[in-house]
């Protein structure tokens, strides 16, 4: 039998399979994407509010909103054909299930990233520091997505079942997204700003406490959620 | 969790006054039975009697609200361990429609372990006679088809207990024949089958022990051995003619 690693990297593969061949998610993920920050664009008055103040707060409106459909889009898979009960069958342990699901999630968000970042970058002119402010904003991008999926893989996973579970996803998710939104917009002013990353220290430290706690929190309540 | 409880003797398929409730409503019932390998337990019953539940909860899926239930001495819904013994063809296809019928048996026999999991699922595919379709899409696949790929995704890691819902339901002649050569592959390699129908000579002609499920029980379950099948027809219409 594969170990709990092992059988979570087959989960994840075959999700991103899935993903590859039919790209619903991830389609409507970038269109939203773009369009919301060819709206916020149109909207942003640069008299008023410098695009060093309003970028970091479109990037992460936009990575959370996007992120939540990937992530319902994860268990709408396993609902058609009742898909899940051959994962609920399988010997594998119920947390290798979930890390599967997180790790397909975490590339599905990144890759929303990577499109994302240069397009806000391009609309609000933002520097974004050679390649040392790059590095420190993609560290910066992978901490708080390992967050956001850490939470909202375990929160599709308790609402796809339900009659109302795109309203719920969202409503459950989005208050434990705010202590990863809040010191990840805070340290993305502060990079765009190109301000040394000392400066934001604490804040990557609040962030990796949170993706401590809700990736060991959410893995171990995982299988309380799946089972009947 | 009652995982690693074991029972005084090793049946291959034990119930022990099985409950599964939903709320107030009992699926099942008090259901008792016991097989050994390589024998087959054949469950009739009307829609809504239940057998799906029990089916369920023999899986491991559901847990048992009173009672026990035992896949080879383990007792249900157990860990890895116990999953590792079933195979489960339910309504459902359980497949994931965007890959194709041998992804979906191969992901199935690396999930359980199988030693060389791309020529398990080659096999399996064969003996439901889906080679020809193995590199099509499940989505492009008719039900009938579907089927088959559900039943080589079940039969892919050697269950030793195979729980079977429904499983002639949208096979053509040729299906059904390749579903009751692997059954009988199965029987002869010492698995122990539990099969839901709601057809008598299909389920008689398989089984050892034969049950008729009525509001969550049982309500006749005897070794099949002396059945006379239109006898038995005669008694299921009069069991289950309250629900019909």
């Amino acid at each position: 039998m594969p170990d709990a690693f092992g059988a979570a990297l087959l989960i994840a593969r075959k999700d991103l399979a899935i993903e590859f061949r039919t790209r619903t998610a991830f389609f409507s993920a970038v269109v939203f994407a773009l369009l919301a920050i060819v709206i916020f664009f149109f909207a942003w008055d640069p008299t008023a509010v410098a695009a060093s103040d309003l970028a970091p707060g479109v990037l992460w409106v936009i990575f959370t909103f996007s992120g939540l459909l990937g992530l319902h889009r994860s268990f709408g898979v396993e609902l058609a054909d009742r898909a899940l009960d051959g994962l609920l069958g399988a010997p594998v342990p119920r947390h290798a299930i979930y890390l599967g699901k997180a790790m397909a999630n975490l590339v599905f968000v990144l890759a929303i990233e990577v499109i994302a970042v240069p397009a806000v970058a391009l609309f609000y002119d933002m520097p974004l520091g050679g390649a040392r402010g790059v590095a420190a904003l993609a560290a910066l991008l992978i901490l708080a997505a390992i967050g956001l999926v850490a939470v909202g893989t375990l929160f599709a996973a308790m609402s796809v079942n339900t009659r109302l579970g795109e309203l719920l996803l969202p409503m459950l998710s989005l208050p434990f997204f705010v202590p990863i939104v809040i010191p990840a917009a805070q340290t993305t002013a502060r990079l765009l700003a190109g301000r040394p990353v000392a400066e934001s220290i604490g804040w990557i430290k609040i962030l990796l406490a949170f993706d401590l706690v809700f990736v060991a929190a959410c893995t171990m309540a995982f299988p309380y959620t799946i089972e009947d | 969790m009652t995982a690693g409880v074991s029972a005084p003797a090793r049946r291959a398929v034990e119930a022990e006054a099985l409950v599964r409730a939903f709320g107030p409503r009992r699926a099942v019932d008090g259901v008792s039975f016991a097989i050994d390998a390589g024998e087959c337990l054949a469950v009739f019953g009307p829609n809504g009697a239940g057998k799906t539940t029990l089916l369920r909860v023999l899986a491991g899926l559901l847990r048992p609200t009173r009672g026990r239930a035992f896949v080879s001495g383990v007792a249900l819904p157990g860990g890895p361990e116990a999953r590792r013994r079933i195979g489960f063809i339910s309504h459902a296809s359980m497949l994931y429609a965007a890959l194709t019928a041998r992804e979906n048996v191969e992901l199935a026999a690396r999930l359980f372990g199988v030693a060389d999991p791309r020529d398990a699922a080659a096999r399996a595919l064969d003996a439901m006679r889906m080679t020809p379709h193995a590199d099509t899409a499940v989505r492009a696949l008719s039900r009938g088809m579907q089927q088959r790929v559900s039943i080589a995704r079940a039969m892919v890691h050697g269950p030793s207990v195979v729980l079977l819902d429904e499983p002639f339901t949208g096979l053509d002649a040729s299906g059904a024949a390749a579903l009751s050569n692997a059954l009988g592959v199965l029987r002869a390699s010492g698995a122990a089958l539990v099969l839901v129908t709601h057809n008598l000579d299909e389920g008689l002609s398989l089984a050892t022990h034969a049950a008729i499920m009525r509001g969550g029980a049982f309500v006749r379950y005897e070794p099949r051995g002396p059945i006379d099948p239109r006898a038995y027809a005669e008694s299921y219409r009069t069991l289950v003619a309250p629900d019909a």
